[in-house]
């Protein structure tokens, strides 16, 4: 069971967070909006509305190298947005920080560049049990180009990994180890310095998806010393289509480009390319430069509320609707970690989950349903799939008061 | 009745509901009372693979017409199941192929057919019709 962390009442003002997104006072279904489905992407400030906005009313340009007004001020914006970014992970260097589409892209990006260089015939990848399709096949794929061999570190039935299993799995020929930082459907909490540091013991390096992480909780990136470190910018209250790929220099700067073109180069001939230095190397095409700026304007957001607030106040509304979840008859909460962010996935005895999320939207309650993108973890625990309510910071115990009612009367209509 | 009357008869019944509990009970309703499909026909063969809710659907000719059974595991998914049955179940090829299935739209269930729904339903029109279509080609 998840216990109060000795963290009395937070004092957030709620009301006056929620009056900062716009979106949480429309109606759904003629009832008021309640947004459970944070783990899949989360709601925006309006700051992060108006930073977009404003780009495009009073920014556009194209980046780097125009030496015009317009060109050289978004240039600024944007690396400026990136050393927001570095900032908040406490990366060593801004060039550390790699604009992607997203965590799926970031992961991507390694498992084929790091895949090149250093996965060979007979080495092995090391991913978790309860990993998300996006830090699976890509792996599984480089498995497959290289001829290298996938192992999975097990969990138990609570949905922690299984340390003593996970040592036994770092051996020789472990060339990389992607585990997630937090579950996306059991809101585990791994421990990830430890886990890292395991690694490191045997000099293998780790990829960190933190996509469930960054929303909850302060990440430090060099003090539990990640090799590399991926995000979205849409879980983190930021624009979609952004995402950031965290690297330490040494790897960065080994592994080749991944996707090539404009803005990765120094020079070209038709004989030969000089790549350009980090973080271009990695940056092909225009990027995404209102996704960058939004991005950084959702992490002062969260900064200004403080990421140690917002993690005990989610804590309390995990622990509240924990116990209300606990007392009706035939709900079964999968993933009892004892550290656990604010994501709950259950089942209800004989029901199936879409029907349970159907009846919800009814109500205007927005819960996320189904297999998560963690297929495995479902045959693991033998069910199809799960309801999961995943809370932010403007999320309120009403809230939660309203949805246990919602889901007391949908499963009095569907027995 | 031609599958239009039969979409009508529909619109009809769901026009008594004033509001979405009554449909959605009404559609539990049709889930439950109904075993649509012969076990034996419920096999990975089947199964329309939805993202949620798995449906599994068997057909077969009988006298020139299409007869359809089908199953979920999600009550509500069932109860759309049973509607579609109800109304392209026992036609020929020809009706099923060139049904316009308005009715989703009138009886205000349109969201369950939409792609992000994911429900398996949207596949399961499909296969239906294209099922009738190789029983055209066939005959």
């Amino acid at each position: 069971m998840i216990e109060s962390k000795n963290i009395t009442e937070v004092q957030l003002d709620i009301e006056k967070i929620r009056a900062d997104f716009p979106i949480l006072s429309r109606k759904v279904n003629g009832k008021p909006l309640i947004y459970f489905d944070n783990g899949a992407t989360a709601q925006k400030p309006k700051s992060v509305i108006d930073a977009i906005g404003n780009y495009y009313s009073n920014q556009n340009a194209n980046i780097h190298r125009g030496v015009h007004t317009l060109s050289q001020e978004i240039t600024v914006a944007y690396e400026n947005a990136r050393s927001t970014i570095q900032k908040h992970l406490n990366a060593e260097h801004a060039h550390e920080i790699i604009f992607t589409k997203g965590t799926t892209d970031s992961i991507n990006l390694v498992a084929s560049s790091f895949g090149k260089k250093f996965i060979f015939q007979g080495d092995e990848i090391l991913v978790s049990a309860m990993e998300h399709h996006s830090n699976i096949l890509p792996w599984q794929q480089v498995c497959e180009e290289r001829g290298a061999i996938l192992k999975v570190i097990p969990i138990n039935k609570e949905g922690e990994l299984i340390i003593s299993e996970y040592k036994r799995l770092l051996t020789d020929k472990t060339k990389i180890v992607a585990l997630t930082h937090i579950s996306n459907t059991l809101g585990t909490i791994n421990p990830i310095e430890e886990l890292i540091a395991l690694a490191h013991v045997k000099n293998i390096p780790v990829l960190v998806d933190g996509a469930q992480a960054v929303p909850h909780t302060n990440v430090n990136v060099q003090l539990i010393s990640a090799d590399f470190y991926v995000f979205s910018g849409h879980k983190l209250f930021g624009p979609t289509g952004v995402g950031v790929l965290y690297g330490k220099e040494k790897w960065l700067t080994e592994i080749p480009p991944y996707q090539v073109g404009g803005g990765t180069i120094k020079t070209v001939t038709f004989e030969k390319t000089e790549y350009a230095d980090l973080p271009l190397k990695f940056e092909a095409g225009t990027p995404h430069i209102e996704g960058g700026i939004g991005l950084a304007a959702a992490i002062d957001y969260v900064n200004k509320i403080g990421l140690n607030n917002i993690a005990a106040y989610e804590n309390e509304l995990l622990v509240y609707a924990t116990e209300a979840l606990g007392k009706i008859n035939g709900v079964k909460i999968i993933g009892t970690a004892k550290e656990k962010a604010s994501v709950i996935s259950f089942i209800v005895d004989g029901l199936h989950p879409f029907d349970i999320g159907t009846i919800l939207d009814q109500l205007g309650i927005a819960v996320r349903t189904g297999h998560h993108c963690t297929q495995p973890l479902m045959q693991f625990y033998g069910i199809q799939g799960t309801v999961r309510a995943s809370f932010a910071f403007y999320n309120t115990k009403e809230e939660i008061d309203l949805f246990i009612n919602g889901l007391e009367r949908a499963i009095k209509m569907l027995n | 009745m031609t599958i239009e009357e039969i979409e009508n008869e529909i619109v009809e019944e769901f026009e008594m509901f004033d509001d979405w509990m009554q449909k959605y009970e009404y559609l539990i309703d049709l889930g439950k009372s109904l075993p649509i499909i012969d076990e034996q026909y419920k096999t990975d063969n089947t199964l329309i693979k939805g993202c949620q809710s798995r449906v599994w659907m068997h057909s077969e000719l009988k006298a020139g017409n299409v007869i359809y059974t089908a199953d979920s595991d999600a009550i509500i998914t069932k109860g759309m199941v049973a509607l579609m049955i109800r109304v392209l179940s026992n036609h020929t090829p020809d009706e099923i192929m060139n049904a316009k299935l308005n009715f989703v739209e009138k009886i205000g269930l349109t969201q369950h057919l939409s792609p992000t729904r994911s429900n398996g339903l949207l596949s399961m029109i499909k296969q239906m019709k294209l099922d009738a279509l190789a029983y055209k080609q066939i005959s």
